[in-house]
């Protein structure tokens, strides 16, 4: 069995008498973007803080790289890109990157490096609060990006953006797993999912499937994952109402 | 705790700060033009305590007020927008954090103390009687502890409209007790008391000293007090700062 980059076991967490994840067991290997898919408020959220170690949690554990989540070695090793830009409105672009590259302790050439990696060179130098809300989740993007963490859990990075734009990003996620590193991207989008090495469905707090889109498929015999999820939580496949 | 990180919180701070001209130019006109209006409603009338006496209170409140409500909003602000989490997932220690929003917010303090002095002594005609330079200190230090107290108090607030309620509930009070209205040892005893721990007392008094007396050891010992409770409040709020929430 190889090394996973990330090591749930059980995870339980429990915000007030509502359970939110309830025994979670998986692992994310290294080199692969493993696509992490389900509806809204599934608690796809919870887990990836429960990753990065911002979560409490109720019971079980998570490791990254070997490493209790959260704590001090992985700090500069795990890339988190939450929902909402965490990026300061009132810098520019590149001044938001100047400044975590300072807490990274990563060099300037970095910075250019990111920018150009999201496509936002030609707007480095604009306020971050002027930007399009899709420009302002690439700046939040490629702030993870800038120390060039073996593990990378993006929440949702790629909504709202543009078609073309979410495809150079997913190619960017997979250039970034064939250097070596685990991405784990969260969507609640199902056609995403076929952009996935491997796939971890969620549903209210559990896990429904871990395996590769093809494997999903072929054990549900459904035509796409939105079919596939249907299947395994019982619901019918709709009938097409227009043929 | 690293330096680097604490000066990067620093200048990341000073820039965003340089970047909102009009917080800037409140920061700075501010003070200056209280301090002309306190001048102003005394000057010709010989009623009340009068400038000389009621001044360098002033000089004392302004800056650990201002500093307290901008602190408290922008501590705020980077809460509920996520840096702060994000930061917190990043080689950043608690006192990197803090440390760097008192640094950024100290200077701050020390260019709006510095145009205020000078408008007091050389404009307005504020009769010191110890060093001007310790005014400065003075008001740079009330400053701080005005940040201090921002910090934390940001950690009790979910909106900025709570944050905000912050300041008739913890700085009011303190500028009623603190010897501005009447003197501190002529209050009724349980008050007087309660104003013997307030942190703003001490700052007033320090200034006080500093312009009554040439002799600047009281104005010292009032001081030490100052920065004792800007340590305390800055470790609290560092104890407020979790990595992990529910």
């Amino acid at each position: 069995m190889t090394a996973q980059a990330i090591e749930v076991t059980a995870l339980c967490v429990e915000r007030g008498d509502r359970t939110v994840l309830s025994g979670l067991d998986f692992g994310v290997p290294p080199g692969q973007v493993t696509g992490l898919l389900g509806p809204s408020g599934c608690g796809k959220t919870t887990l990836m803080r429960s990753i990065v170690g911002v979560q409490r949690i109720t019971s079980g554990s998570v490791a990254v790289l070997g490493e209790p989540a959260g704590s001090l070695p992985l700090r500069d090793r795990v890339g988190y890109v939450t929902q909402a830009p965490s990026v300061y409105e009132d810098l520019t672009a590149t001044e938001n990157l100047t400044f975590f590259a300072r807490v990274l302790d990563v060099g300037r050439d970095r910075i250019t490096a990111c920018l150009d990696l999201v496509g936002l060179t030609s707007h480095a130098d604009q306020l971050v609060g002027r930007l399009s809300g899709g420009q302002r989740s690439r700046v939040s993007l490629a702030v993870a990006l800038l120390a060039e963490p073996p593990v990378l859990v993006l929440d949702e990075p790629t909504v709202g953006l543009d078609p073309v734009l979410r495809l150079e990003l997913w190619q960017a996620f997979h250039e970034l797993a064939a250097a070596g590193a685990a991405v784990l991207v969260s969507s609640h989008v199902m056609d995403e999912a076929s952009r996935c090495d491997r796939l971890l469905l969620m549903r209210d707090g559990r896990l429904i499937a871990d395996e590769t889109p093809a494997a999903l498929l072929a054990r549900t015999g459904a035509t796409d994952v939105e079919g596939a999820f249907l299947q395994i939580v019982g619901v019918p496949a709709p009938r097409r109402v227009l043929s | 705790m690293s330096a680097r990180v604490t000066l990067a919180v620093c200048l990341r701070v000073l820039t965003q700060l340089r970047r909102d001209r009009r917080t800037l130019a409140m920061l700075v006109v501010l003070p200056c033009a209280l301090l002309a209006l306190l001048w102003w409603m005394f000057h010709g009338t010989g009623f009340g305590p009068g400038f000389d006496a009621l001044g360098p209170p002033l000089l004392a409140l302004v800056p650990f007020t201002l500093m307290f409500l901008v602190t408290s909003v922008t501590t705020l602000r980077e809460r509920t927008s996520g840096t702060l989490e994000r930061l917190l997932t990043m080689p950043l220690g608690k006192g990197d954090f803090l440390l760097g929003y008192a640094l950024a917010f100290g200077l701050m303090a020390a260019v709006q103390s510095v145009l205020a002095v000078v408008v007091c002594v050389w404009l307005l005609g504020l009769t010191v009687a110890g060093p001007v330079w310790m005014l400065l200190v003075v008001a740079v230090l009330d400053a701080v502890l005005g940040t201090a107290l921002g910090l934390f108090v940001s950690a009790f607030a979910r909106t900025e409209f709570q944050a905000v309620q912050f300041m008739p509930a913890l700085v009011i009070p303190q500028i009623l007790l603190c010897g501005l209205f009447i003197a501190r040892d002529a209050m009724p005893a349980v008050l007087h008391g309660i104003s013997e721990v307030l942190p703003l007392s001490w700052a007033v008094d320090a200034m006080q000293h500093v312009a009554a007396s040439a002799a600047t050891g009281t104005a010292w010992a009032d001081l030490a007090v100052v920065a004792g409770w800007s340590l305390v409040l800055l470790v609290l709020g560092a104890a407020t700062l979790r990595r992990r929430s529910a």
